[in-house]
């Protein structure tokens, strides 16, 4: 009875299948809107994926952030320089010679335009982080790609690639004003696609004199012994009266970072796909319904021959799932092509920062954007197919 | 003759808004195995809405239908149409033939309803368009035939699964003088060979008096009989 039913499906889908070049245009409606609402869709969360990977994913769980208990982000945070003492002197920390291989950090923010705006185009947030003598060894993949790193207690910058490429003026062997002094651009670095490459660095004793900032940090980026060496970290702080702290793995640390755009843009692209959605629906229903018009006789001359009305309904869902199928496809390659790797910047709400990343369409996103392009087919193709398993069979075989 | 349809006091009313209309008015019927019966009348005389309440694909109002001794007014959709496919052939006046497939996948269609494998499918549609003259156009499409042709192809299609019932709804009323006469010549060959049950609504006389029974219908009801 079941092979009964599936061969009953297979001829009346295939049927439907072969009729589709006879109604190519309004096909093509149909696979152009789904096409349109999955390009938008995966070209939206595309930002959040890129932002993610660049925030977030880079982070190592052998590396703790350590700012103020409460503060949440680095910006909000403070550590006076006793606290700092306590936190590198604390046991589960990575040590060279006895010395923690810990940095305090200090974090601001420069003024300064993109390169796409020039000169004179307005300015945008850019980290402005100062580092201590091992923050380079902390990070993961830290690397001079052009000039040279900065030496300690001179009025020098090194800069994140990323922040190379999107603001002005940041090449080697300019100077940019801040904080009251002129710093010269000394160097490039990279760090693996991370957050740093967004970044400006200085030394830490020369940011804080410019900024008046005396002997507090913000921050303590240090290396772990290991993974395993974190609770005996934290374990030790938080028995410490001395210090009120909180001890994150960077991983942990970047996701919270990166958590309030990544949601607001997710939450974006699915409200406008589901809106845009709405739009390609109707074009899919009115698709279908054509479908369904254009074959009313045949539909009734299958069901009198002895057709069930299950397989006519099966076989409208399936060619509607296929044409949400190839607009699905179209959709995420025309995405894939315009947007994948598109670099640029935008505001970390964490940091009040610019962050640089590039466009990231993953083949989760894809598989993101097949998925609702069926879903918007099988909606479209649920109510004609309805009605053309349930018209009455004498009617259909009196159309024209 | 066994008696093969057994009408008595078949009623089929429609709803228009709140009117109802009465387009069968308690028809009384016997028709045996292997007659072959025109079925005549003015249109909007209900021809049509018989045939389809003995083919299964409408229901009646009321009144008693039994079809080789089954009540098919009592049957649900699914086994209705069951039925159909096991023992109803049906020829149309504008063939309905699908125009994507061959003619002998057209004919291969109520085979799909079959347990039959595809070699057996295949060769039982060639048999059938054999039987309608046709085995010379077995990969042609329904646009690259004649009228004439296209209806031997529904012939083909209607007769492919061996039913006990034809049911034609004005088989010739879209061909020309030629081409149907051919087509009563079939049917006629059909019924007189092969032992088919025909019943044939048309308007023509002539293709009337090829049946060997003929009804008369209007307003709902039976006027005449010819034997």
């Amino acid at each position: 009875m079941a092979n009964h039913t599936v061969r009953q499906i297979l001829a009346v889908t295939a049927l439907n299948l072969r009729n589709i070049p006879a109604r190519l245009d309004s096909s093509l409606v149909a696979v152009v809107g789904i096409a349109g609402v999955v390009g938008v869709l995966v070209a939206l969360l595309s930002i959040s994926e890129g932002f993610k990977a660049t925030v977030s994913q880079k982070g190592r769980d052998d590396a703790v952030i350590i700012i103020r208990g409460g503060s949440g982000n680095e910006l909000s945070s403070a550590l006076a320089k006793d606290q700092v003492q306590v936190i590198t002197d604390a046991p589960g920390l990575a040590r060279i010679d006895g010395e923690a291989l810990a940095s305090p950090e200090l974090f601001t923010i420069l003024d300064l335009p993109t390169r796409r705006e020039g000169a004179s185009g307005p300015a945008s947030n850019v980290p402005f982080r100062g580092v201590g003598p091992h923050a380079a060894q902390i990070r993961r993949a830290f690397r001079i790609i052009d000039g040279r790193m900065l030496s300690a207690g001179h009025d020098e910058v090194i800069v994140g690639k990323a922040a190379a490429t999107q603001f002005y003026g940041l090449e080697v062997g300019r100077q940019i004003i801040a904080g009251s002094r002129r710093w010269s651009i000394v160097g490039i670095f990279s760090d693996d696609g991370s957050v740093s490459e967004s970044e400006v660095w200085a030394d830490r004793w020369v940011l804080a004199g410019a900024y008046r900032r005396g002997t507090t940090v913000q921050s303590v980026h240090a290396k772990l012994e290991s993974k395993a060496t974190l609770g005996q970290l934290k374990r030790s702080l938080a028995g410490d009266p001395r210090v009120d702290i909180s001890v994150l793995t960077e991983r942990e640390f970047l996701a919270e970072q990166s958590k309030i755009l990544v949601t607001i843009i997710r939450t974006l692209g699915f409200t406008i796909a589901l809106l845009m959605g709405a739009g390609a629906v109707f074009a899919a229903v009115n698709t279908m319904y054509s479908a369904v018009a254009a074959r009313t006789r045949e539909i009734a001359t299958l069901r009198a021959i002895g057709f069930g009305g299950t397989p006519v309904l099966v076989s409208v869902l399936v060619e509607a799932l296929a044409l949400g199928l190839l607009g699905g496809v179209l959709g995420g390659a025309a995405a894939y092509a315009a947007f994948n790797g598109y670099q640029t910047s935008t505001l970390n709400f964490a940091t009040f920062s610019q962050v640089s990343f590039a466009f990231r369409v993953t083949p989760g996103l894809l598989v993101t954007g097949v998925v609702y392009a069926l879903l918007l087919g099988l909606v479209g193709g649920l109510l004609p197919g309805w009605r053309a398993a349930h018209m009455p069979v004498t009617e259909g075989l009196r159309a024209t | 003759m066994q008696p093969l349809i057994h009408l008595r006091d078949l009623v089929k009313e429609y709803r228009r808004g709140t009117e109802r209309l009465r387009v069968l008015d308690g028809l009384s019927l016997e028709i045996g195995e292997g007659e072959f019966v025109a079925l005549m009348g003015p249109s909007g005389s209900g021809k049509s809405t018989l045939l389809n309440l003995l083919g299964g694909l409408d229901r009646m109002t009321s009144g008693e239908l039994t079809i080789g001794g089954l009540a098919i007014g009592e049957l649900p959709d699914a086994a209705l149409a069951r039925w159909r496919a096991d023992h109803v052939g049906f020829v149309f006046q504008m063939y309905n033939l699908l125009p994507v497939l061959t003619a002998e996948a057209n004919v291969e269609l109520p085979l799909l309803l079959s347990d039959l494998p595809a070699a057996e499918r295949r060769r039982r549609a060639r048999a059938a368009l054999t039987l309608v003259g046709l085995e010379d156009r077995l990969s042609h499409r329904p646009r690259e035939l004649s009228g004439g042709q296209e209806q031997r192809v529904g012939i083909a299609r209607a007769i492919v699964s061996d039913p006990t019932l034809l049911l034609c709804d004005e088989p010739t009323g879209d061909l020309d003088r030629k081409s149907g006469d051919e087509i009563l010549d079939l049917l006629q060959e059909l019924n007189r060979q092969h032992g088919k049950t025909i019943l044939m609504v048309t308007h023509d006389p002539r293709a009337a008096a090829r049946a060997t029974r003929q009804l008369h219908l209007d307003k709902g009801v039976l006027h005449a009989e010819v034997r």
